[in-house]
C-alpha cells in the first residue's frame, strides 16, 4: 500500500511535462474544435474584464465626485415652516444666523470649522456678455471646508467679510462664460447690477455626484451678500451651514455636538420639532457604494453564466474527444499507464483549454474596455485582480467540467478500449 | 532457465445477463526463458481470453498466474499497469501506434509511464529503433510509415522497457506475406538474442517459426508441442 503510493506520486510528478506536451498536441491535432470550444470560455471572460473595467472606471468616477464636495462634511439647513397651517419645505425658514455658524465653530470640539452661507440665482454681466449662475455669498473657511483652492489671484478673505466688499470668485464655468480664455482676475462685473470686482478664478470641480456643474458658481463675502443680493426680512439669517468634521470617526459626533448645540440655542425642548436638519453627506457616500456593489454582484451573476455555459461547452467537447480517443486510452493503458495518469492527461487538456481560452479572453476583455473608454470617453480600469481572478476562475472552470469526462477516460476497460473501432 | 511465466488451473467465466460462459477451462502452462511460443486456435478457442490474462488486462476467476516470480492474478488495477509497464511488451495486430505522433516518441511511451527522465527516454528510444531497423525513422509519424515500418516502430515500443516477456497478438495479421516474413525474420532475430516471446497466431505458416506450439480449443489446450526450426 506505502509502496503504491510513492509510485504513484512519483509517476505523477515527473510526467508533469509530458502530459503538458500530449495535451497540447491533441489540441492542435483539433486546431477548430479546440478553437471552438474555447470560444465560450473567451467570451465569457473577455466579459468578465471589460464590464469589470467599467465597473472599476465608474467607481472611480463617483469616488472622485464624491472627494469634490470635500470630506467629513456635514451640512446644517433651517426645517420646514408653517405658515397657516401650510407647511412649507424644509429650507424654507429662516432661522438659521451666523452667529449659529460661530457658535458652532466656538463650542462643538469635534467640529474642525465651520462656513455659513447664502444662495440666491441672479444674472452676471460683463462686457456684452451675460450668464445665469448661482450667487453664493460664505466666508473664507468654505474654500477649507471644500479643499478649493484658486488657480489664478487670491481667495476670499476675512477683511472681504467684515468690510462687506464687493468682490468676487468665479467658478470655471462662469469664467468661460463670460470671458472665453482670458484671466478674469481684476476685471469688472455686474452681479444683479451690482459692480463686483473679480479677486479670483476657483479650480475646476466638476460634476457633482447628483450630477450638477460644481463650477457654475460665483462666490462673494457673506455679508455683501446677505446686503446687496439677497432680499430678506432678516438681516442676519444664513440659508445653511456648511460643517467640516476633524475626522471621518468624529462625523456622527460633531453631528451630535452640533444638534445639541443648536437646540439649545434656539429653545427647542422635549418633543418640539427642531427649527433645523443636519444632513451627513457621507450618506451620499453609502448610497453610491451600495449601488456599485449592485453592480457588481449584477456582472458577476452574468459572467457566472457565461462562463457555465462556457464550461459546459467544454465538457461536452472533451466527452466526444474521450469517445474518439478510446483507443489511444487503450493503448496507454496497455503500456503501463494508470487510471490517475489518463484522468490527470484529460484534466489537463481540459483546463489547458480554458486557461487558454481565459488568457485570450483577458487580452479581447483589455482591448474591449479601451476601445470603450476611447469612443465613450468612459475612464476603465483593469486590476490586477481582476485578471488573476479572471484567470484563476478559467483555470477552476476547466478543473471542473474536465473531472467528469476525465474521470469517464480513465474508468475505461482496457481490453475494450483497445478493441474499439 | 528460470521460468517467466506459470500459469496453474486458470479458469475464466464471463457472466453476461444469466448466462454464464466458460471461457478458459483450467489453462495450465509455463514458458521458460527465452522460448518463442506460438499459441494457436480457431477464434472462440480461449486464445484472446488467454492473452488478455498473460497481459495482465484481465484477471482470472480462479487460479494462480505467476509472471517473472510474482504473483499477478489478485493484483489490483493500478499495480497490474505497472506490472505491464515493467514486465511486458505488446504488440498487436492493429499496430496500435498514437497517430500524429513522431515513431521516436511512440517507443518513449512506456518510459514516460514509468517515469524514466527524457533524455535516457530519447536515448533508449533511439537504440531499439535502431535494433528493429528504423535508425534514421525516428521524426516520422505513423502515417509516413509503410505497414511494415509500423509494426516494426511497435516491436520498438514493446522492447525499450526490457520486458520479461513480448506478447504479440496476430503480429503479421494485418501485413502482406513478405512483410510477414520479415517481421517474423525480426521477431526470430529478437528471440536468438534471448528475448521471450508469445505470439497469438492463427496462421500455420506464421507459427513455424516459432519453436513451441500451444493448440487451444473450447478453451483448453489439446497440444503442447516443440517444433524443430
Amino acid at each position: 500500500m506505502r509502496e503504491r503510493r510513492v509510485f504513484e506520486i512519483k509517476g505523477l510528478h515527473v510526467d508533469l511535462l509530458q502530459t503538458l506536451k500530449i495535451a497540447l498536441r491533441a489540441l492542435r491535432t483539433n486546431k477548430m474544435r479546440s478553437f471552438l470550444t474555447m470560444l465560450g470560455i473567451i467570451i465569457g471572460i473577455a466579459a468578465v474584464i471589460a464590464m469589470m473595467a467599467v465597473g472599476a472606471g465608474a467607481r472611480h468616477v463617483i469616488s472622485q465626485q464624491i472627494a469634490s464636495i470635500g470630506s467629513n462634511i456635514i451640512l446644517v439647513i433651517p426645517g420646514s415652516t408653517t405658515s397657516g397651517g401650510i407647511r412649507i419645505g424644509s429650507g424654507a425658514s429662516q432661522t438659521l444666523t451666523s452667529d449659529d455658524a460661530k457658535a458652532i465653530m466656538a463650542e462643538c470640539p469635534s467640529v474642525e470649522t465651520a462656513a455659513p452661507t447664502v444662495r440666491s440665482t441672479g444674472q452676471v454681466v460683463y462686457g456684452n456678455m451675460n450668464w445665469s449662475t448661482i450667487i453664493m455669498g460664505s466666508t473664507p473657511e468654505m474654500f477649507d471646508i471644500r479643499e478649493w483652492p484658486v488657480t489664478s489671484g487670491r481667495s476670499l478673505g476675512q477683511q472681504d467679510v467684515d468690510g462687506a466688499a464687493k468682490v468676487c470668485l468665479l467658478g470655471q464655468t462662469v469664467a468661460e462664460n463670460l470671458f472665453g480664455s482670458t484671466d478674469p482676475v481684476g476685471k469688472m462685473v455686474r452681479i444683479k447690477k451690482v459692480p463686483f470686482t473679480v479677486v479670483g478664478l476657483l479650480e475646476r470641480k466638476g460634476q457633482s455626484p447628483q450630477g450638477s456643474d460644481q463650477d457654475d458658481v460665483i462666490f462673494v463675502p457673506l455679508r455683501t451678500a446677505q446686503r446687496k443680493l439677497v432680499g430678506s426680512q432678516f438681516p442676519n439669517t444664513v440659508g445653511a451651514v456648511m460643517i467640516k468634521a476633524r475626522s471621518e470617526a468624529l462625523l456622527s459626533k460633531a453631528e451630535d455636538e452640533v444638534n445639541d448645540l443648536l437646540k439649545q440655542r434656539h429653545r427647542i425642548t422635549g418633543s418640539k420639532e427642531p427649527d433645523f436638519s443636519t444632513r451627513n453627506l457621507s450618506e451620499i457616500l453609502a448610497v453610491a457604494e451600495q449601488s456599485s456593489k449592485a453592480m457588481s454582484l449584477l456582472l458577476g451573476a452574468v459572467a457566472s453564466i457565461s462562463l457555465l455555459v462556457g464550461g459546459i461547452g467544454i465538457m461536452n467537447i472533451m466527452l466526444v474527444s474521450v469517445t474518439e480517443r478510446t483507443r489511444e486510452i487503450g493503448i496507454r493503458m496497455a503500456i503501463g499507464a494508470r487510471k490517475n495518469d489518463i484522468l490527470l492527461q484529460f484534466m489537463t487538456e481540459a483546463v489547458l483549454l480554458t486557461m487558454i481560452g481565459g488568457l485570450i479572453g483577458i487580452c479581447l476583455g483589455g482591448a474591449g474596455a479601451m476601445v470603450v473608454s476611447r469612443i465613450l470617453s468612459w475612464p476603465t480600469l483593469i486590476s490586477v485582480e481582476s485578471v488573476s481572478i479572471a484567470f484563476i476562475f478559467s483555470g477552476a472552470v476547466g478543473i471542473f467540467f474536465g473531472f467528469y469526462p476525465a474521470r469517464k477516460a480513465a474508468g475505461l476497460n482496457p481490453i475494450d478500449a483497445l478493441r474499439y473501432e | 532457465m528460470g521460468e517467466v511465466i506459470s500459469l496453474k488451473d486458470i479458469r475464466r467465466v464471463f457472466t453476461m445477463g444469466d448466462q454464464q460462459f466458460e471461457a478458459l477451462r483450467g489453462i495450465s502452462f509455463s514458458v521458460a526463458e527465452g522460448e518463442f511460443v506460438a499459441i494457436m486456435g480457431a477464434s472462440g478457442s480461449g486464445k484472446s481470453t488467454c492473452m488478455n490474462i498473460l497481459g495482465c488486462l484481465d484477471h482470472p476467476s480462479s487460479g494462480t498466474y505467476l509472471l517473472d516470480g510474482l504473483d499477478v492474478a489478485g493484483m489490483d488495477l493500478n499495480r497490474l499497469a505497472g506490472i505491464r509497464n515493467k514486465k511486458l511488451g505488446f504488440v498487436f495486430q492493429g499496430f496500435n501506434l498514437l497517430a500524429r505522433t513522431p515513431a521516436v516518441e511512440n517507443v518513449e511511451l512506456p518510459l514516460v509511464y514509468a517515469g524514466v527522465p527524457a533524455k535516457e527516454r530519447r536515448h533508449k528510444a533511439l537504440a531499439a529503433l535502431e535494433q528493429v531497423g528504423l535508425g534514421g525513422k525516428e521524426g516520422n509519424h505513423p502515417s509516413q510509415l509503410s505497414g511494415g515500418q509500423q509494426q516494426r516502430v511497435a516491436i520498438a515500443r514493446a522492447l525499450v522497457n526490457s520486458p520479461a516477456v513480448i506478447l504479440a497478438d496476430e503480429p503479421t495479421g494485418n501485413l502482406d506475406s513478405s512483410t510477414s516474413e520479415e517481421i517474423m525474420g525480426l521477431f526470430t532475430d529478437l528471440n536468438r538474442r534471448g528475448i521471450t516471446i508469445i505470439m497469438v497466431t492463427h496462421e500455420p505458416d506464421v507459427a513455424t517459426y516459432a519453436g513451441r506450439r500451444i493448440t487451444f480449443r473450447d478453451g483448453q489446450i489439446i497440444g503442447d508441442t516443440m517444433t524443430n526450426q
